[in-house]
């Protein structure tokens, strides 16, 4: 059905100057289409037809992956760049935005985000991030998106487009999802529904400097059993599909009851859906690493504040990590006061592909800030950046469709009055697969709405 | 005689007195920084500029300045020198935080549980701070009586108080004194008050006792004075609870208030107003913005976050415009970290200000001047002028940019924190025992 849509698309320019034709194609073509599959595709059919083309122009242009336009203009077509340059002509009847003293730059992902799951921390009735028990791969966070979160708004006017959502708490948390922040439900902004199982191995010793009672309990038991443990639940997971397998070909043989945990489980064990394990202390690393490669399975590393001590064999292994907040004290004071600052220093450095995280629904906007303290510290800030677009982008590997202005890519792109990373910056524009999306929010309204007292007196 | 003793222990007691106050003048050390961008908050800033600090007090503030012999020269390159930052709220350097058994605990004070060896100092001295107001907790209608520190990493408790600043006694309103998110105990009653309404109807009866307790000392010295007191005349109880509500009374004390929506802080403007004692500033005040002017014509500042927001109920309508819009309106603002972490950031927080309508200027007086003049310490601290005491922070950027990073921390002219130092210490300690970079 793509290929027939595609197929109009390519036909229409030719048409244009004819109206009348276009129609009488498109009747044709519907016509066809419904005879073929008894299905008339009117939405695509719609869009398709307007093929309107939206032009950003004079903008400084920061593609992230190639070198900075100091003024060019970006063309969208369809919801992708249909081109970028300094000298790109632009056809007649495109919207154009006018951009001069503005910075175009690819919309940020945050890679580690409770967006949606929960909207008041505090009170339990609005919180979704979190299911009772150990062993849950069968829960996934799309399926709880609250897509009208009033934090969505908010970090999208802060130039963050995409966000991967995750459920914590527990061993196996549950399938994460990669979602555009815009969309009238969930499912709307699904970019990858199930993007990768979430693994939680014991958090290091309590941060110091939180106050009593605020901080997380010190953990009883041992990442080294946790380890073992997670390999009786894969090779159950490997013997329940070997059974299953075995009963299909063999009508002699029972299949196995259902067992859920193997069976959510089962993309994880063959290789299919990359596990992101929290994990922290150096030690528990190297014996993640070492796991990941007797299992066989994909594995992202989430949180890694000792990751520096052991940055070589993480690059070794070609283990991704998402830094965890950097809005925290190092959860061992001898590291350093800086540990958690030039943590993501010394991994870039050691070739380790970095992103970043707000690990957070409330302050998701702030994902740019903690890109810059790092920097602030040490990386470079190209890399800052690449490090909340491109990078994450690759990780989670949809590095084909965002992460960086290409043609080709999708037309998620944010105007700035300055450095994507200052504190200072506001966003102007966002465009999220094309479209320019609101930038009002929770903030916003409020703001207006008690402004409105003053200009009643 | 005894008018001669008197007068001479008079005289004693303020030299005394008088050599105990002026003794940082002689503790303070000496430095001359060179080549800074002076951000002096309160005038214009100074490119290229010097600073000379003689016994922990600016000296001397201009270009080409010279050392007198034997004073350390710090040599700034052109990076960014800044008032030592003030928190005006939080909880570090504490041996405790909450005496959560009770809803009114006026009697306890946080100068007498000050923890030196409290590591979130030096967490704090990392990011450029170097005086706080470290409170009492929000678990009680009435708390207790706060101090204000600054940060001398490696001294005894007793010289980081700040004698010169306002007695603050806290209060607090809202969920936290409701107990609105803690799950009781079989068997254990509701604390009271469980409501707003209970929360100000607690209040104003113990300002009402305390009126009493006044009344009843009044009455009581009124008779000890009389030409002919009464035989059987006996003093009133002490109540250390009561006295320190006196006091507040009495204008001796100033209120702190922790409060989060609109209508809590009017009706606690409105108790002032009927009690008669003052307001220091709202903490957290998350819906200021919406009564700004009834703030404003109180005269009442606030002492709040950029954007640590719905965390609870009374959070959720808490926007990051908050700091912004109230200064604009003319309230005195001041970003406060009430945590060990944030503390090391709050510049990163006052930054964020410049997004929501300040100037990188009026951000910067959020975490210095401001605060300093909601603690009373404003001619002491909180700009850099001549005069002041040398409380500085050096960055290598622009303090608002997300980009900077603090270099050194200098407190009346000693370096309480000095990454350079530290870094060079940490490299030959790992060479000496191979450990982490």
């Amino acid at each position: 059905m793509k290929i027939k849509n595609m197929k109009v698309n390519r036909i229409k320019p030719v048409l244009l100057k004819n109206k009348n034709q276009l129609v009488f194609l498109a009747a044709l073509l519907g016509l066809t289409l419904l005879s073929i599959y008894s299905f008339p595709f009117p939405a695509a059919a719609q869009t398709e037809d307007k093929a309107e083309v939206t032009a950003i122009v004079g903008a400084k242009i920061v593609p992230v992956t190639g070198p900075v336009i100091d003024s060019g203009s970006i063309l969208i077509r369809n919801g992708r760049i249909a081109d970028l340059g300094a000298n790109i002509s632009i056809p007649s009847g495109a919207k154009v935005i006018e951009a001069k003293g503005l910075i175009a730059y690819p919309g940020m992902i945050d890679s580690y985000s409770w967006l949606g799951l929960e909207e008041i921390s505090g009170v339990r009735a609005t919180v979704d991030n979190r299911e009772t028990g150990r062993i849950n791969p069968q829960v996934k966070a799309i399926e709880a998106l609250r897509y009208d979160s009033m934090h969505i708004p908010i970090a999208r006017a802060n130039g963050i487009v995409a966000a991967v959502v995750v459920p914590s708490g527990g061993l196996i948390s549950g399938q994460s999802t990669l979602v555009k922040l815009e969309g009238w439900t969930n499912r709307e902004m699904v970019i990858k529904e199930s993007l990768a199982m979430i693994i939680e191995l014991p958090a290091l010793r309590r941060s110091r400097g939180e106050f009593a009672g605020f901080g997380r309990q010190q953990p009883q038991v041992t990442t080294e059993k946790i380890l073992d443990e997670l390999r009786q639940i894969f090779q159950k997971a490997r013997m329940y599909e070997k059974r299953r397998e075995a009963a299909r070909k063999n009508i002699l043989l029972s299949p196995p009851d259902f067992d859920e945990a193997s069976h959510f489980l089962l993309p994880v064990v063959k290789g299919e859906l990359p596990v992101i394990f929290s994990v922290h202390a150096d030690k528990d690393i190297l014996q993640t690493i070492k796991f990941v490669q007797e299992e066989k399975i994909k594995a992202i590393f989430y949180g890694v504040e000792q990751g520096f001590k052991v940055a070589k064999e993480i690059k070794e292994a070609g283990i991704p990590c998402i830094i965890g907040s950097l809005y925290s004290l190092p959860p061992v004071w001898e590291d350093g006061y800086d540990a958690l600052f030039l943590n993501p220093v010394i991994l870039n450095q050691a070739g380790v592909k970095i992103s970043f995280s707000s690990s957070s629904a409330s302050t998701a906007k702030d994902l740019p800030y903690h890109a810059a303290k790092a920097a602030a510290f040490g990386l470079k800030p190209e890399e800052a950046l690449k490090a909340v677009t491109i990078y994450p982008a690759e990780i989670f590997g949809v590095d084909k469709l965002m992460g960086s202005l290409e043609p080709g890519k999708t037309a998620s792109i944010v105007l700035a009055d300055g450095d994507l990373l200052e504190l200072g910056t506001k966003i102007q524009k966002v465009f999220i697969d094309g479209k320019e999306v609101s930038l009002e929010n929770r903030y916003t309204e409020l703001l207006k709405k008690f402004e409105q007292r003053e200009a009643d007196k | 005689m005894r008018e001669k003793i008197k007068k001479t222990g008079l005289l004693l007691s303020l030299l005394v007195f008088f050599l105990s106050s002026a003794s940082w003048l002689l503790a303070g050390g000496d430095l001359l920084i060179k080549n800074a961008t002076i951000l002096t908050v309160t005038g214009n800033t100074i490119p290229n500029g010097d600073v000379l600090v003689i016994n922990g007090v600016i000296k001397q503030i201009g270009q080409n300045l010279t050392a007198p012999a034997g004073v350390r020269i710090i040599e700034a390159n052109g990076r960014y020198l800044m008032p030592g930052i003030i928190d005006t709220h939080t909880h570090i350097a504490l041996s405790g935080t909450n005496e959560g058994t009770d809803a009114i605990t006026p009697e306890v004070t946080m100068a007498e549980v000050v923890n030196a060896d409290d590591t979130s100092i030096f967490t704090a001295l990392s990011g450029g701070v170097t005086m706080v107001h470290t409170m009492h907790g929000s678990a009680n209608v009435i708390g207790g009586t706060n101090v204000v520190l600054k940060l001398k990493w490696g001294k005894p408790s007793e010289e980081l108080i700040v004698k010169e600043a306002y007695p603050t006694l806290k209060f607090a309103l809202g969920e936290n004194v409701k107990q609105s998110n803690r799950t009781l105990l079989p068997g254990r009653p509701q604390r009271y008050p469980a409501t707003r309404m209970g929360a100000n109807a607690l209040i104003r009866s113990e300002l009402m006792r305390a009126k009493d307790y006044m009344a009843a000392w009044d009455h009581y010295e009124q008779l000890k004075k009389s030409k002919n007191p009464p035989a059987n005349l006996l003093p009133p109880r002490k109540d250390l609870r009561l006295e320190t509500l006196a006091d507040l009374l009495r204008g001796k004390l100033i209120a702190r208030c922790h409060a989060y929506v609109a209508p809590e802080m009017i009706e606690f403007l409105n108790l002032s107003r009927e009690f008669g004692f003052k307001i220091g500033a709202f903490e957290h005040a998350w819906e200021a913005y919406k009564i700004t002017n009834e703030l404003k014509a109180a005269g009442v500042g606030i002492s709040v976050f950029i954007d640590s927001w719905a965390y609870k109920m009374e959070a959720a309508e808490g926007i990051a415009y908050n700091a912004a819009y109230c200064t604009q309106k003319g309230l005195l603002v001041s970003i406060n970290s009430d945590s060990g972490e944030r503390i090391r950031r709050l510049f990163n927080e006052a930054g964020k200000s410049v997004k929501y309508g300040l100037t990188q200027d009026e951000a910067l007086k959020l975490i210095t001047i401001n605060a300093a003049k909601q603690l009373g310490v404003d001619r002491l601290v909180g700009s850099i002028e001549v005069g002041k005491q040398a409380d500085l922070a050096l960055f290598s950027q622009h303090p608002m940019s997300a980009y900077t990073r603090c270099e050194m921390t200098i407190i009346e002219g000693d370096v309480y924190f000095d990454r350079e130092a530290l870094l060079k210490e940490r490299a030959a300690a790992s060479t000496k025992k191979g450990g982490l970079s």
